[in-house]
């Protein structure tokens, strides 16, 4: 995987708190052009919140974000056009449940992006393709499995031209047997050269095709590196209880 | 008996007039009624709420009588039939603000998340996404609500609107033949009901979408 030192998402300092609990305490990361991030932690770490702090679905209470030099977190930045180039996928698909795939891929290029509709249509097609699901078009989500609806979901993110991707436990509602398709269209979209976060607990994907590991506990960062290091050698004895306890509950090698 | 159908269709227009207009107001101002009971800040919901308590609480007749005699009080001089439109119109914008609140709130908060997260602005997200979902699931208690609305067009006849009551009315003045006469008033009423909620049937069924259908769902 070519990685250049051009830095894609830069995040500093990122605190939340809700009503009395302070979930995020101060994280920084970078995530360099064409690399992977996977995070992960215990539920109820703040794992969640800080993806959606990236996009500005949550608003931070304190600290800085940047896509490519723009600063997200600043109040003048025009959050919906930021968001454009940020594509995120989510745990319970959130497919448009009234429109057919195709145009739940193509609405956010007609009515967001403006696009002539012959010309979303194509792109549209061609991001359905890209997930393997052209033959799917016209069905709607009810229609549809678990695993292709995530991949739908995946190609109307993609649709955007996105120069980042936010996937927040995109595996975590399906059947054990779709999980394959889902992880298989990620690990594609990786090796493309897109520049992904994910939250996620599939170790097989994080070791196979994930640049650093970012482990996250208690709203802080406990431990991130390469995930040979983090796996053979971990420096805290807190990573290595929960690396342990997470691959005898997903196993150690890809799902299939 | 013959004789009295031409004056019962004059009225029974009148009728359809006063049922289209009032569904037409309650739909302008019931659906953004909702939207800022949703969606508004605190002034807005509270202004709404109020508003819908306030329209919900006082009977449709008192109301009539409010907007008719008021507006002359207030020195505005609307017509009988004016009157009629606004005092049951904005009767039924609470009634329907109701309706399209409780679909808007069922529509599960993912869908407003993924449309924001594709750029999309509040408005935008709540047109293309939240909007076309809420309507479909309001068809079947909006149905409901035109068949009160039917109805409730009626009551006008009390501020003096011709409509097909008041038609009636003239012409049992003349031939003293109440029973025949409210009897084909009844049919009428239930002729415009029947077909108005077949018509909605046919639209709901129309824009059904696998999954979101809310007729004939068997589990």
């Amino acid at each position: 995987m070519s990685v250049n030192q051009a830095v894609t998402l830069k995040v500093e300092n990122i605190h939340k708190t809700y009503s009395r609990e302070e979930v995020l305490k101060g994280i920084s990361f970078e995530v360099k052009k064409g690399e992977t991030k996977v995070i992960i932690g215990p539920s109820g770490t703040g794992k969640s919140t800080l993806l959606r702090c990236v996009n500005r679905l949550t608003v931070p209470d304190a600290g800085r974000i940047w896509l490519d030099g723009t600063e997200i977190t600043h109040p003048r930045t025009d959050i919906n056009k930021v968001r454009q180039s940020i594509g995120m996928v989510f745990q319970d698909f959130n497919l448009f449940s009234h429109l057919s795939a195709l145009d739940n891929v193509r609405i956010g290029l007609i009515k967001v992006k403006k696009m002539e509709k012959g010309e979303a249509t194509e792109e549209a097609m061609r991001q359905l393709a890209r997930v393997g699901l052209e033959d799917k078009a016209a069905a709607y989500p009810a229609e549809l499995s678990g695993g292709q609806q995530q991949r739908v979901s995946i190609a109307r993110a993609l649709a955007m031209g996105p120069k980042l991707m936010l996937f927040d436990e995109p595996t975590s509602a399906l059947d054990p047997e779709l999980i394959g398709e889902v992880l298989e269209a990620m690990r594609d979209l990786a090796e493309s050269g897109m520049t992904m976060v994910v939250v996620s607990h599939e170790m097989g994907f994080a070791r196979s095709v994930c640049n650093e590991i970012v482990f996250i506990e208690n709203g802080v960062i406990v431990e991130q590196g390469p995930p040979y290091l983090l796996f053979e050698d971990p420096q805290h004895q807190r990573t290595k209880q929960f690396l342990c306890k997470i691959t005898e509950l997903y196993g150690k090698s890809e799902r299939k | 008996m013959w004789n009295s159908i031409p004056p019962l269709l004059k009225g029974t227009v009148v009728t359809l007039e006063l049922t289209f207009l009032l569904l037409v107001v309650g739909l302008a101002v019931g659906i953004p009624l909702a939207l800022g009971q949703v969606y508004g800040g605190r002034g807005l919901v509270l202004l709404s709420s109020i508003y819908e308590q306030i329209f919900r609480s006082i009977p449709a007749l008192v109301l009539l009588f409010l907007f008719f005699f008021g507006s002359s009080f207030i020195g505005l001089n609307i017509s009988a039939f004016l009157s009629a439109v606004l005092a049951l119109g904005f009767r039924s914008s609470a009634y329907q603000s109701q309706i399209f609140r409780g679909a808007i709130q069922s529509i599960p908060q993912g869908q407003m998340t993924a449309a924001r997260s594709l750029g999309m602005g509040k408005f935008q997200a709540i047109r293309h996404i939240i909007l076309p979902q809420a309507l479909r699931l309001s068809l079947p208690p909006w149905s409901n609500e035109y068949s009160s609305v039917v109805k409730d067009t009626s009551l006008a006849y009390a501020v003096g609107v011709i409509e097909l009551v008041r038609e009636g009315r003239y012409i049992i003045v003349r031939t003293f033949e109440p029973m025949i006469i409210y009897i084909t008033i009844a049919v009428i009423y239930f002729i415009l009901t029947y077909a108005g909620n077949k018509s909605l049937g046919y639209l709901e069924e129309k824009l059904k979408v696998p999954g979101f259908e809310t007729k004939g769902r068997k589990e």
